[in-house]
């Protein structure tokens, strides 16, 4: 029997303080601002929401592998993931105390994007988040993103991904600035149906994501697996400078050129030389690595 | 949002000792329930904040059945609601207990 | 002098209005509206196939698309009611009076047109009770039948998905009917010979396949801990004590979570081979990971399942499968066996009153009953003995003489106390009824009756009505696994502690559970992902179930 490992624990099925329990050493979390300091959203009770106590990501400090890191988690079901004010804050606050303490970061993230119902302190949020991440790497900071929640990372959160030192992300991961409902909203099903979930992940998942060079690492759905990528992940260069961000310019711009006509994974991964492009959802993640280490378009120092 | 609160006596103290524990997250079905110590050993004070009005009876029914079965003595419990099921209030209750007698 | 053969001679002027836009028995597919106005008649009874799964959706929609000049008042007579086509025709007055089966998604809709008087309603039926009445007192004088193929004399290969035809075409073949099909393709040679072409008077090639409705797909990625729970009290509860090793699942999260517990939570209390070994069921994707352990000997199915076709070509040990290798499913022997062959019927369902009678109908909504009523009934006719059908007979009966005692099939209704939106599952009065009284029904439609109801598997804990001595103790017994709803709050507790005491109820830890331990940890698959790997890669999940 070619069962599941069981062994195996999903990372996508975990709640954000589980992924955080298994990403971090053992014992060596210390959560900033927690649950019973009541940090909550003041805005969602207006419209007779519910507010989480930690305002739907935690922050705090770790170690990972013995090296001390800050950390933050989104939550993806408590309003998938969505970043409202104090959320917001929150992340740019261990943002900030990153460049002072020149300690890198890991973000988990699991979001839609910005909270509807706060939406003006959420842009501001994003805007400060990604002036903070940008501010913590001209330091030398490196921060690192985890992509693999079952919010995905959408919105504002997948700009906030773009702007990271290096990303991480497993076949369930989806990466994308606009959703598949709103790009089916605003252009029609014709242009995307985003029921067809095998075309959401053709077109946004960690598989393609990965061989597009938008994606750095590719690992299993499973706790060890990401655990391990945070690690290699820390490893990687870090540099943000003006030739870097040249060079990742040019990049877009060839895949642009290259891809820009493609309607659908399959194709782009057709031009990439992979051999059997409508296998590759099915393909396990050996046997795609092995396919995509040699075919995969190489993200640049820009990550 | 609907603000419930119950003053309950318990039969029994909570154990461990651990200072905070929390379960559970606030997406629909689901609830956070926000365990804290600070209650004397035979009472347990339960806030409730739910979007779902007029549910007051069915809450009351839980909680009561709660502070009887487990051992709840001492304990504050924040809970926001996400509309969930009473069945699974009961179940996330059982499990802040018994993850405040877990060592941390 | 009588003319005793004016069936036949009804059915020759049809094939002859017909062959006028056939090439031999082929009809194009732009001829279907003009073809089906030349062979229908006001008034006929007309079979269009469909049930919860397969449908012959071009037939209904080129039925639909008839001048209502020419065919009017049809009584239709179909297992499902599930295409909007299917109401459209009686808006239009094509079709007026109907008898079936199920109308899943359909149900507002089929229930607002019977409040207005568009649907002139016989009756609805559990599956294998319209089967039968094909053949006594609603043959169908047309067929509209669905195929995967055909060859030029009209043979027909049903694939997978053979579920209902060849009762329809038996009935309305040899009671002098017509039977028209539409097939995906025509071929020089069907892969096997489902339908012979004798029986079949026309076929439309369709150019694509027949609709397949995924219905018995259930995602472990949505299964609760609530309904693991529940999934763990029946497993030590009720198959282990009973030994129950030929039986048919319900659709549902409940019984989704009790498949994918067998080979952790079964395997650790040593049942493997002695429960859950012989099955009357769909291919449900979630016993995968149980067939691929060695739990299951062997599986006759109601239909098919889409994305399972190439995992039970494989398994043809456990699946019955033709000599090209597909499966080969048909719903009125499987209905027959999970009347007659299966001790344990185990379902979910929408409310349940307080004699046990249970119903799927709420707010102005006919969803019809399948086949659940008549899995979930107690087969008066059976005579062959089983250990858990004498045992519950004796349960149900412990004075009675032994050689004279009848047996009974458990029948179980699982469900957690609160259903979807919160909705009580336990009520003092079914919705059913309001239904009867609103369009004066004789009878309302109840799937299970409350005297076939054997047993009751809530988050609370187990009810068996068998050990019920009379009506009171009945209703404290539901009462007493109703959890928070008012009919469980509304218990009397000192009778509910004496069915306790009695067993009569058992609680989680009176059969050594502890519902913190029900955790999703338990499941052998988390994902559809998971089963499609357990499968080795031949379960192919439609791309609606897919997250990678």
């Amino acid at each position: 029997m070619t069962s599941p490992s069981p062994t195996r624990h999903s990372w996508y099925e975990e709640s954000a303080r589980g992924r955080l329990a298994h990403l971090l050493d053992p014992g060596s979390f210390t959560e900033f601002l927690g649950p019973e300091r009541r940090e909550f959203s003041p805005h969602l009770g207006l419209f007779n929401l519910p507010h989480q106590l930690d305002d739907g990501i935690i922050v705090g400090t770790g170690r990972l592998d013995g090296r001390p890191v800050l950390v933050a988690a989104q939550e993806g079901r408590f309003m998938g993931g969505a970043i409202g004010e104090v959320h917001g804050a929150k992340l740019t606050g261990l943002l900030r105390a990153a460049r002072q303490m020149k300690r890198d970061v890991v973000i988990l993230f699991d979001t839609g994007g910005v909270r509807l119902q706060e939406a003006n302190a959420g842009e501001l949020a994003i805007s400060e988040i990604i002036r903070a991440t940008l501010d913590a790497r001209a330091e030398g900071v490196r921060v690192v993103g985890l992509l693999g929640g079952r919010a995905g990372c959408y919105g504002g959160g997948s700009l906030i991904a773009g702007c990271c030192s290096a990303l991480v992300i497993s076949e369930q991961g989806r990466l994308s600035v606009s959703g598949p409902e709103v790009i089916e909203t605003n252009k029609g099903v014709e242009e995307f149906d985003s029921r067809d979930r095998a075309l959401v992940w053709r077109t946004m998942g960690g598989k393609h994501r990965y061989l597009i060079g938008g994606v750095d690492l590719f690992v299993d759905d499973d706790v060890a697996a990401f655990r391990a990528g945070a690690v290699a992940a820390l490893e990687r260069p870090a540099t943000l400078d003006q030739a870097v961000l040249t060079a990742e310019q040019a990049r877009l711009e060839r895949r642009l050129a290259r891809f820009g006509d493609a309607a659908d994974g399959t194709e782009v991964w057709a031009r990439l030389g992979v051999a059997h492009p409508a296998g590759v959802p099915d393909l396990d993640t050996s046997a795609f690595l092995t396919i995509a280490t040699r075919k995969r378009e190489g993200a640049d120092a820009a990550r | 949002m609907e603000n419930l609160r119950y003053e309950l006596s318990t039969t029994k103290p909570a154990g461990g000792t651990r200072a905070v524990g929390l379960v559970g997250v606030v997406a629909s079905g689901n609830l956070e329930v926000l365990l804290e110590r600070g209650e004397a050993p035979d009472r347990c004070v339960i806030d409730i904040a739910t979007p779902a009005h007029g549910f007051a009876a069915l809450w009351q029914a839980v909680t009561a059945d709660f502070a009887v079965r487990m051992a709840a003595g001492g304990l504050r419990i924040t809970i926001n609601d996400g509309g969930a099921r009473p069945d699974t209030v009961a179940l996330r209750l059982a499990q802040g207990v018994h993850l405040m007698e877990k060592p941390e | 002098m009588r003319d005793w053969n004016t069936k036949g001679r009804d059915r020759q002027a049809r094939l002859e209005a017909g062959l006028r836009f056939a090439t031999g028995k082929i009809v194009a597919a732009q001829d279907l509206v003009a073809f089906l106005e030349a062979t229908l008649r006001p008034g006929d009874r007309v079979c269009l196939e469909g049930d919860n799964q397969k449908q012959a959706d071009v037939l209904a929609k080129a039925l639909a698309k008839v001048d209502p000049a020419k065919v009017n008042g049809l009584h239709m007579v179909q297992s499902g009611v599930v295409l909007p086509e299917h109401l459209d025709i009686f808006e239009t007055g094509i079709a007026r009076r109907l008898d079936f089966s199920y109308s899943g998604p359909q149900s507002a809709r089929i229930a607002r047109m019977m409040f207005g008087g568009q649907i002139e309603l016989g009756a609805v039926h559990t599956y294998l009770e319209l089967f039968a009445r094909y053949f006594i007192d609603l043959t169908p004088q047309v067929a509209l039948i669905a195929a995967v193929s055909a060859d030029k004399d009209g043979n027909l290969y049903t694939g997978p998905n053979t579920e209902d035809t060849p009762t329809v075409v038996e009935a309305t073949s040899f009671g002098k009917g017509l039977v028209i099909a539409q097939v995906g393709e025509i071929v020089d040679r069907v892969p096997r010979v489902d339908i012979p072409a004798d029986q079949v008077h026309f076929v439309v090639d369709a150019g694509r396949p027949f609709y397949v409705e995924p219905l018995f797909t259930r995602d472990p990625a949505a299964i609760t801990e609530t309904q693991i729970l529940t999934a763990m009290l029946a497993i030590k509860g009720l198959y282990a004590p009973y030994g129950v090793r030929r039986l048919n699942h319900g659709i549902g999260f409940n019984t989704a979570a009790i498949e994918l517990l067998l080979p952790t939570y079964g395997e650790r209390l040593g049942l493997k081979g002695k429960v859950c070994t012989h099955w009357a069921l769909n291919p449900h994707p979630t016993l995968i990971p149980a067939i691929e352990s060695g739990w299951v000997e062997q599986i006759h199915c109601f239909g098919s399942e889409v994305g399972m076709e190439d995992y039970m070509r494989a398994r043809p040990d456990i699946f019955f499968t033709g000599p090209d290798g597909s499966l080969r499913s048909n719903r009125a022997f499987c209905q027959t066996a999970g009347l007659y062959a299966c001790d344990m019927f185990i379902g979910s369902t929408l409310q349940i009153d307080l004699a046990g009678n249970s119903s799927t109908v709420t707010g102005g909504r006919v969803a019809g009953f399948g086949g659940a009523p008549n899995m979930g009934s107690d087969a008066r006719g059976r005579r062959h003995p089983s250990a858990p059908w004498l045992r519950a007979g004796q349960e149900a009966d412990p004075d009675g003489p032994p050689p004279l005692r009848r047996g009974r099939k458990l029948v179980v209704q699982i469900g957690e106390t609160f259903g979807d939106g919160n909705a009580p599952m336990f009520v003092e009065r079914l919705g059913a009824l309001d239904l009867a009284d609103k369009l004066d029904l004789d009878l309302a439609p109840v799937m299970v009756y409350g005297d076939d109801v054997t047993h009751i598997v809530t988050e609370e804990g187990i009810a068996n009505l068998l050990l019920c001595r009379d009506k009171d103790e009945r209703e404290q017994a539901i009462r007493g696994v109703a959890g928070y709803t008012e009919v469980g709050r509304a218990r009397d507790r000192t009778m509910v502690d004496r069915l306790r005491e009695r067993k009569v109820i058992q609680r989680p830890e009176d059969l050594g559970i502890d519902p913190l331990d029900a955790d999703r940890g338990l499941l052998v698959a988390h994902s559809i992902k998971d089963l499609m790997i357990a499968s080795g890669g031949l379960y192919r999940p439609p791309s609606r179930f897919r997250n990678w």
